[in-house]
């Protein structure tokens, strides 16, 4: 178990360095930079502007430097949003996106295994069918065109919820950018718990915990539950790189001020430390919810636990 | 190109004809009725496609000025409507078909070719280079890749074969650990040991011996990055970043749609529609094939 969780650590901060190379220089392989416009800007002033940008150095002294700055914490300034740092843009966007995306997490995991259980506990029922072509509905259509959908029924036809903005985060906002966000990985839990939990219900101890005469509930929590949860904490990794890559659609559909929005904005602009600053945050957390996922499966699988 | 692809998909099938195992997978395929509606609804796109000029009388980049935005007319021929721009939808709807089943199946090659190859190297060296080779596909696969996909169409302009490569270059990950898998359990066979024996190269003996035997699996996992391929293809192209003008794909359709959804709701409907039944179709097949290939079920 720690010698498990220090190969991932092992793995984490390589990991973080190379995001930070690679965005670094493809950022910078783009034809184009932050400050062209439309009308040039003289050259005495734009090499002024690259001078106090560090610009003009180069592009070896420029990535250390970029580097030095990552490892204390320090994103650098913004290129087109002027007087803001990368770290005060990340700072505002990041309460609406960790919304969003917490609790499409939370819905993704509550609803995705309470389907997913019950279809395989009512195994070839209706229930069970039921619940599978939802799931194939829900993987099949992809969250940019679900979200339209659900406008065009919830917002514009009904007229129950609003369309987009943000409203401070209060409910009705949120309701449909996280159902929508969340509807795919729901239908891929629903998936992934149904077919381990058939499996963990014909397991041996499975089979022992019933002959010995325990009640059906305690069968399904104590003993099949947690086996069953297995392969859904290990999805939990690809889950969130998935609802992080979704939510840069979700938040421009509806309007959010997230991280996400930021990102092709920025990108379009050749904004690079904006840039750079979104992939290395969305980096850094899938390695650490990777880490915390390796965790939970050592107290989950005693496999793992005395490895 | 989605010929070409398709036509490369059927000559590799080929190639293994002829084995009992292909045979009994392929009649239990065939008894898996979704499977077989699937495969029939995705030939049914995919000549659509293909003869998108000769289906409908309209070129898919004429512009209709007194025509914008219609629902759907029958008197003119405009089973879908038109678009914003007074174009026909249902022969745009069937031009993006082209580019979206192009890009997956030309993408999804590409991660077959990186993935197999380097799985089955990595599974059958071993030892310091599999462990190596393997740590590398762990790091990569933490890296959220679609943001440099995001970033490498934004550097170097919209070109859709830059496309094929970064999103295979994306997908070959679960590929190369499928082929790795597979490749440990094939390796300690008698005919590989044999053909050690009688001084194959390594390599040769990869190529001719080992790929062929882990092709089941891979197959099904095929089946499955298609469609994963074509929805990041209408990802990006959702977010402005895909195919350009005046050509299309669904994505940058149901994109165009969602603006419009309000006073033109076919505009998102027909796309999404064809996008939606596309993935469904190979998520159907993807599980026909697993069930029709599950050694456990035999």
């Amino acid at each position: 178990m720690g010698r498990h969780l220090l190969r991932r650590l092992a793995i984490g901060l390589p990991t973080l360095f190379i995001v930070v190379t690679l965005s670094f220089y493809m950022m910078r392989l783009a034809p184009g930079g932050p400050f062209d416009q439309e009308r040039p800007i003289p050259p005495e002033i734009l090499r002024n502007i690259q001078e106090a940008y560090h610009l003009d150095e180069p592009l070896w002294r420029q990535y250390l430097r970029y580097l030095g700055g990552v490892v204390r914490g320090d994103f650098g300034p913004s290129y087109r949003t002027k007087d803001f740092t990368v770290n005060e843009l990340l700072a505002e966007g990041a309460p609406a996106s960790f919304t969003v995306g917490g609790l499409a997490v939370l819905l993704a995991l509550a609803l995705g295994l309470a389907a997913g259980i019950t279809a395989a506990l009512r195994q070839n029922s209706w229930i069970d069918y039921s619940v599978m072509s939802l799931a194939m509905v829900g993987i099949a259509i992809p969250s940019f065109v679900m979200a339209p959908m659900l406008i065009l029924l919830f917002a514009v036809h009904l007229g129950w919820l609003p369309a987009g903005g943000w409203g401070n985060g209060a409910l009705p906002f949120l309701i449909l950018p996280v159902v929508s966000l969340a509807l795919p990985q729901v239908a891929r839990v629903a998936r992934l718990s149904r077919g381990a939990m058939i499996e963990q219900l014909h397991a041996n101890y499975v089979r022992t915990a019933r002959a010995k005469g325990l009640r059906e509930q305690l069968v399904v929590l104590r003993h099949a539950l947690p086996g069953a949860m297995l392969p859904v904490v290990s999805y939990l990794g690809p889950m969130t790189a998935a609802l992080l890559t979704g939510s840069v659609v979700i938040e421009t559909i509806f309007s959010i001020p997230g991280i996400g929005r930021y990102f092709v904005q920025s990108a379009l602009n050749r904004d690079y430390t904006v840039v750079m600053g979104v992939v290395i945050v969305y980096a850094a957390m899938i390695i650490l919810l990777n880490l915390a996922v390796d965790l939970v499966y050592g107290l989950l699988d005693p496999k793992v636990r005395h490895d | 190109m989605a010929m070409q692809a398709h036509a490369d998909l059927l000559a590799q099938a080929g190639e293994v004809e002829g084995r009992s195992l292909w045979q009994d997978a392929r009649r239990r395929l065939f008894r898996n009725k979704a499977a077989v509606v699937s495969m029939v609804i995705l030939l049914l796109i995919l000549v659509g496609a293909v003869l998108a000029p000769w289906l409908s009388p309209h070129p898919f980049d004429e512009v209709y000025w007194d025509r914008i935005g219609m629902p759907p007319d029958y008197a003119n021929a405009h089973w879908f409507g038109t678009d914003n721009n007074g174009r026909d939808l249902f022969v745009r709807v069937l031009y993006g078909a082209r580019v979206s089943l192009a890009v997956g199946f030309a993408a999804t090659l590409v991660s077959l070719a990186i993935g197999v190859i380097y799985g089955a190297m990595s599974g059958f060296l071993g030892g310091k280079v599999d462990e190596a080779m393997m740590r590398l596909v762990d790091i990569l696969y933490s890296l959220p890749f679609m943001f440099f996909v995001i970033i490498l169409m934004v550097v170097f302009g919209r070109n859709i074969i830059l496309l094929f490569i970064a999103l295979g270059a994306v997908e070959w990950l679960t590929m190369a650990r499928i082929v790795r898998g597979q490749t440990l359990s094939v390796k300690r066979k008698e005919f590989i040991e044999a053909a050690h024996a009688a001084g194959v190269s390594n390599w040769r003996i990869v190529l001719r011996h080992v790929i062929p035997n882990v092709l089941g699996p891979v197959v099904v996992y095929v089946t499955l990055t298609v469609p994963e391929v074509i929805m990041t293809e209408s990802f990006l192209s959702f977010l402005g970043l895909g195919v350009q003008e005046p050509y299309t794909s669904w994505g940058v359709l149901i994109s165009e749609g969602a603006g419009q959804m309000e006073s033109a709701p076919w505009m998102l409907i027909y796309p999404a529609l064809f996008l939606g039944v596309t993935l469904f179709c190979f998520n159907f097949i993807g599980d026909g094939l697993r069930d029709a290939l599950d050694p456990k079920d035999r």
